[in-house]
């Protein structure tokens, strides 16, 4: 065959442009059929780790609120409470100890024991002051009983028993408190639920249209292997393999990041707790406890992202040889 | 090898840019399909390789009707035609001798059983030197000599090649068509669009596909 003169052969440079001989250049991996480190690659990047952290943070905080729902919710009903109120021609103190007694031979009660006066005084402190002779008024005695959650009492009987045994006692099952408490936190749940499920929607929307937006950079690249002969699953496979491993970098990006700041934040809050209105809070609302679930869920959570971008690339690949035959 | 018989397209609802076209195509010929601007060339040539359905009529390619054929088929035929389109259609982020080597890469060759082959090609194009070079940094002839080299790198049955010779001198448009003429020596069937008279002289005894408004006429 006659050669063809080389023309215009160019400078020295155009050919060596990393300082590569052309020996290993040729003795190269072949560059990747879907360019890497473009413009639009970058961008997906950034929006697949920015939704995976929103979404890994809102899957985080649900998590450890419905763990700290479950924590109070179990807490109270572990718990009852006897109140004995002074009765002319008693003694508040025997019908106290009389009241521990009936609790500690009922059946589900496992421990009872009377609030001692010091203990009452305290909670009265803050409303009556430290110089109030406290056993000169007519101040109700506390019997706190911890009872068996899975064997409980049978809280009528033992409201019967003390009526009849113990003028002025009454029973606070804290049952008020658990129901409002548990309506609080579930619906706090659901709330997170129903933002999870909004930030859900939002990584899907805003990761396909991201994804479809870079491959309609890639277009021609699909037009021009289709043209060469490959097949339509070849063409899909280098757009996934591209996509997969790019939505695994960028989910792992935005999933680490979440796990650093949910952990970051369980531990600031331990260090909170030291304080005393920190102690306070807990008391109150309990710790910010990241279960481990929430570690797996962000985890499931970068994956899951990863796979929706790998998939959406694959659809979008094949609806583009599928609308034009070239 | 390619058959039309009373061929017709039109694009949506607007008038027909072929009609009736009907011709075939032996193998190892050699033609020049050519005729004015707007004429139909490039929508002929598309036809040709199957990136049209024409609205009516029948297209056979290498024995098979093409409206009866599955997608899942087109592979399989576009592997027997190299094509060169009229804007090259280099990818720009691969280097001169990947864009030529792709046909082969996609038929799940290994790189080192064909990089012998892709570098005498590429030496028989004149870009030894620019194998290592983008597109991006090449010149209008080198591009369409790489171009060419990926269409013909696989050794098609057929070469279709739109205005090859559009962006290049009249030297350089005189090489190509003695690269296409030694490219037939050896069994390809070509088919070149073009509206350069002067260059279709060249090789007088081609035979010549005309269309005018549509319409085709053959002389032989």
């Amino acid at each position: 065959m006659t050669e063809i003169a080389p023309e215009q052969a160019g400078p020295a440079t155009a050919t060596r442009l990393d300082g590569a001989s052309p020996e290993e250049r040729l003795t190269r991996k072949p560059a990747a059929i879907v360019p890497q480190g473009t413009t639009a690659g970058t961008a997906l990047l950034a929006v697949v780790a920015i939704m995976t952290f929103l979404a890994g943070i809102t899957v985080g905080l649900v998590l450890s609120i419905s763990q700290a729902a479950d924590r109070w919710a179990g807490g109270l009903s572990s718990e009852i409470t006897v109140q004995i109120t002074p009765v002319d021609g008693t003694d508040p103190d025997e019908a106290a100890a009389k009241t521990v007694r009936i609790l500690a031979n009922m059946d589900g009660v496992v421990t009872a024991e009377a609030l001692p006066h010091d203990e009452l005084s305290a909670l009265l402190e803050p409303w009556l002051g430290s110089s109030v002779d406290f056993t000169s008024l007519p101040v109700p005695r506390l019997v706190v009983a911890e009872i068996d959650r899975d064997a409980p009492p049978n809280t009528a009987e033992l409201a019967s028993v003390l009526a009849s045994e113990v003028p002025g006692a009454g029973i606070d099952d804290h049952r008020v408190w658990q129901s409002r408490l548990e309506i609080m936190a579930e619906s706090v749940v659901v709330a997170g639920m129903i933002i999870l499920l909004l930030v859900t929607a939002a990584t899907v929307l805003s990761i396909t249209f991201a994804t479809t937006g870079t491959l309609a950079a890639n277009r021609d690249i699909v037009r021009v292997l289709s043209l060469v002969g490959a097949r339509e699953n070849y063409i899909a496979r280098q757009f996934v393999q591209h996509f997969l491993t790019l939505g695994l970098k960028g989910s792992a990006i935005g999933g680490g990041t979440a796990i650093l700041v949910l952990a970051l934040a369980a531990w600031s809050s331990g260090q909170l707790m030291a304080t005393p209105a920190g102690a306070q809070m807990e008391a109150l609302f309990g710790g910010f406890n990241l279960p481990f679930s929430a570690y797996i869920a962000v985890a499931l959570t970068v994956m899951g992202v990863a796979a929706l971008t790998a998939g959406t690339a694959w659809l979008a690949v094949l609806s583009v040889l599928r609308k034009g035959r070239e | 090898m390619i058959r039309f018989e009373n061929v017709g397209l039109r694009y949506g609802m607007g008038p027909e840019v072929l009609s009736d076209v009907t011709f075939e195509v032996n193998p190892g010929s050699f033609q020049f399909l050519t005729g004015p601007s707007g004429a139909g060339k490039t929508s002929l040539m598309r036809l040709l390789f199957l990136a049209l359905r024409p609205t009516r009529g029948l297209i056979e390619v290498f024995g098979k009707d093409s409206e009866s054929l599955p997608r899942t088929h087109y592979p399989a035929i576009r592997r027997r035609i190299g094509i060169v389109f009229q804007d090259f259609r280099l990818l720009d982020h691969l280097t001169t001798y990947e864009n030529v080597a792709l046909p082969l890469r996609v038929l799940g060759r290994a790189e080192p059983d064909y990089r012998s082959d892709v570098t005498d090609l590429l030496r028989w194009v004149g870009l030894q030197e620019r194998m290592h070079a983008y597109p991006p940094v090449l010149s209008g002839g080198e591009k369409q000599r790489a171009a060419i080299a990926r269409a013909v790198i696989a050794q098609p049955d057929l070469l279709l090649a739109d205005e090859p010779t559009g962006n290049v001198d009249p030297a350089m448009a005189r090489r190509l068509i003695r690269l296409f003429a030694e490219l037939n020596k050896l069994g390809t069937t070509v088919i070149i669009a073009t509206h350069d008279i002067a260059l279709m002289d060249q090789y007088d005894h081609a035979r010549r596909l005309v269309l005018n408004d549509g319409r085709l006429h053959i002389y032989d």
